[in-house]
């Protein structure tokens, strides 16, 4: 069929606009380079006029092999590469890793470095969501916000290089604890930095909650029910958001969070506007854990101590013939783990992910298989496509957080 | 450039054409990876790359002049990285963010192209895993210094 555009306000025939296609649908390709995919993907959509009929995702444009390299690293080194998989959100990434090992091993860690990673985890949490909003906001149209989220987010990445050494991708956590102790001072560094953010997140609601462009392109849009969501394996704010309180740290409780008070914020209706209430409260509950966090840290070591895990203290390394040993050794070969096959699973601040890590009782891992929680929700992008406005995509797109590092691997 | 008395400016064309190439570099909103989140923070308040004219993010290659290759480049993206610098216009200037893009990184695998000027021509590299914003405006500054003493050519062949 020919379809002529004309223009109503100008009397030209613009007869070089001809769109020619089968019937009334065109298929448009959009990505892998394009300002509102986050990242590399590729959306190969059909459209009739402006609505969409088919949303087919295609992904691997950032594929690492970050599951094969890491076979390829003893146990501790694996968790460099693992922290790169959702950049987002590393120590998530690392929490899960190293809790699975740990399950293979039988390890526990003491109780200053599992409330160290539990207040890490929750600031990575943060500073994802405040990415998350900032980028958002600027796919919809407000620069503003984008300011105000990044600005709070430096003071995270702050405390992590504090700690860490690094901005980000810290690979801050071992397998038996963390690298090393907070320093000095870094405790009130952070509770400075929490005292900006209840008045910072009411600042930016206030931009958005009632701002009619931004209720304009998020309400009813990229609805999803709960059941489809379930279906597509959507977890994490995107299945709250429909209304299903599933979340890991309730459901199956890791590192300690059963012992922390904090609430699972959820949505009605799986639209857009949910999933950015959902992440909004899911900033002030990390908020919370935060708090809780710094308030009962106790003291003591952070690492385990077992000379077959943990590296020796330095003062002994250079007096004492046998931690100088164990040291060359933990540094060269690692250590084995006994053979077995963990399934362990975590709530990063895209859902969850979970770590099926399989040893064969030597130094490296066997088998690192990781559940990318983004990676589900992308594909249930086309059930929320469904029908929608072109220009609606890039919401729906902006609002479901897939991070690629994370989908490809 | 130099002064006289009657407050004119005397100079080359070539100098002052680079002059103006320098003063606005617009890069293109290329992001890839983990580096990409940093190239986000140059434009945020604490960084502000726009002291520097260069703050102009383009999301199209047609209108961009700088190419900061954030992040590992896969082998299914190398067309695609091709083709985004075909479109760009000349003059032209890549800048290789991170190990990854500048030697493949930690990733020596069958799935990552090791060092992005394997296929595209590299005027800058930064180390980092990922740099700090810091660092890539040290590159952003660096490039502007090559480009106004003629040493990059932006992707111009020369006789």
């Amino acid at each position: 069929m020919r379809q002529v555009v004309r223009s109503g306000d100008y009397d030209l025939d613009l007869e070089e606009l001809v769109i020619e296609g089968e019937g009334d649908r065109m298929t448009l390709s959009v990505g892998p380079h394009h300002p509102s995919t986050h990242g590399v993907l590729r959306m190969v959509l059909e459209i009739e006029g402006e609505r969409i009929v088919k949303a087919t995702p295609e992904v691997g444009f950032l594929h690492t092999g970050i599951e094969k390299t890491a076979e390829n690293l003893t146990w501790q080194q694996a968790i460099t590469v693992i922290d790169r998989m959702d950049y987002l959100a590393p120590l998530s990434n690392n929490l899960g890793y190293v809790l699975a090992v740990e399950k293979l091993l039988g390890l526990e860690v003491p109780p200053r470095a599992r409330i160290l990673r539990l207040l890490f985890t929750e600031l990575q949490r943060m500073a994802s969501h405040l990415l998350w909003l900032g980028t958002t906001a600027l796919d919809i149209g407000s620069q503003s916000v984008l300011m105000y989220a990044f600005d709070l987010r430096e003071g995270i990445l702050d405390l992590f290089e504090e700690a860490s050494g690094a901005r980000m991708n810290p690979s801050y956590f071992r397998v038996g604890g963390i690298a090393q102790d907070i320093p000095e001072g870094f405790e009130d560094m952070c509770r400075r930095f929490l005292d900006r953010v209840p008045e910072r997140i009411r600042e930016i609601r206030n931009i958005l909650d009632e701002n009619p462009i931004w209720l304009d392109r998020l309400k009813g849009v990229g609805v999803i029910s709960a059941e489809d969501a379930i279906a597509w394996g959507v977890t994490g704010p995107n299945l709250r958001a429909c209304g299903v309180p599933y979340d890991v740290r309730k459901a199956f409780p890791y590192a300690g969070y059963d012992e922390f008070e904090f609430d699972v914020p959820v949505g009605e209706n799986g639209d857009c506007y949910d999933r950015y209430v959902v992440r909004m409260e899911e900033i002030m509950e990390s908020y919370r854990l935060c708090r809780q966090a710094l308030a009962r840290l106790p003291r003591g070591p952070v690492m385990v101590n077992d000379r077959k895990i943990a590296l020796p203290p330095k003062h002994e390394v250079r007096q004492s013939m046998e931690a100088l040993i164990h040291h060359f050794k933990l540094v060269s070969y690692g250590f084995d783990v006994p053979a077995g096959e963990v399934y362990q699973a975590l709530e990063s601040p895209r859902g969850e992910i979970g770590f099926y890590v399989v040893s064969n009782g030597k130094n490296k891992p066997w088998r690192v298989r990781v559940r990318g929680p983004a990676f589900y929700n992308v594909f249930a992008m086309p059930v929320m496509m469904q029908g929608a406005l072109l220009a609606d995509m890039v919401a729906i797109i902006a609002t479901v957080d897939p991070v690629f590092g994370e989908v490809d691997r | 450039m130099e002064m006289t008395n009657n407050q004119f400016f005397l100079t080359s064309v070539e100098k002052f054409v680079r002059w103006a190439q320098k003063s606005s570099i617009w890069p293109l909103t290329f992001g890839l990876a983990c580096c990409a989140i940093e190239m986000m923070n140059l434009v945020s308040p604490r960084y502000d790359m726009a002291q520097f004219g260069a703050e102009v993010f383009r999301s199209t290659p047609r209108q961009a002049d700088l190419m900061i290759v954030s992040g590992r480049l896969s082998n299914k993206m190398v067309p695609v990285i091709e083709q985004v610098y075909r479109q760009m216009p000349e003059p032209k200037w890549v800048i290789a963010m991170g190990a990854c893009a500048s030697s493949g990184g930690i990733f020596d695998n069958y799935a990552i192209v090791q060092g992005v000027d394997e296929v595209l021509p590299v005027d800058i590299y930064v180390p980092g895993c990922p740099p700090s914003p810091d660092a890539v405006l040290y590159a952003v500054l660096k490039l502007r210094e090559a480009i106004a003493s003629g040493q990059a050519h932006g992707g111009v062949m020369r006789a």
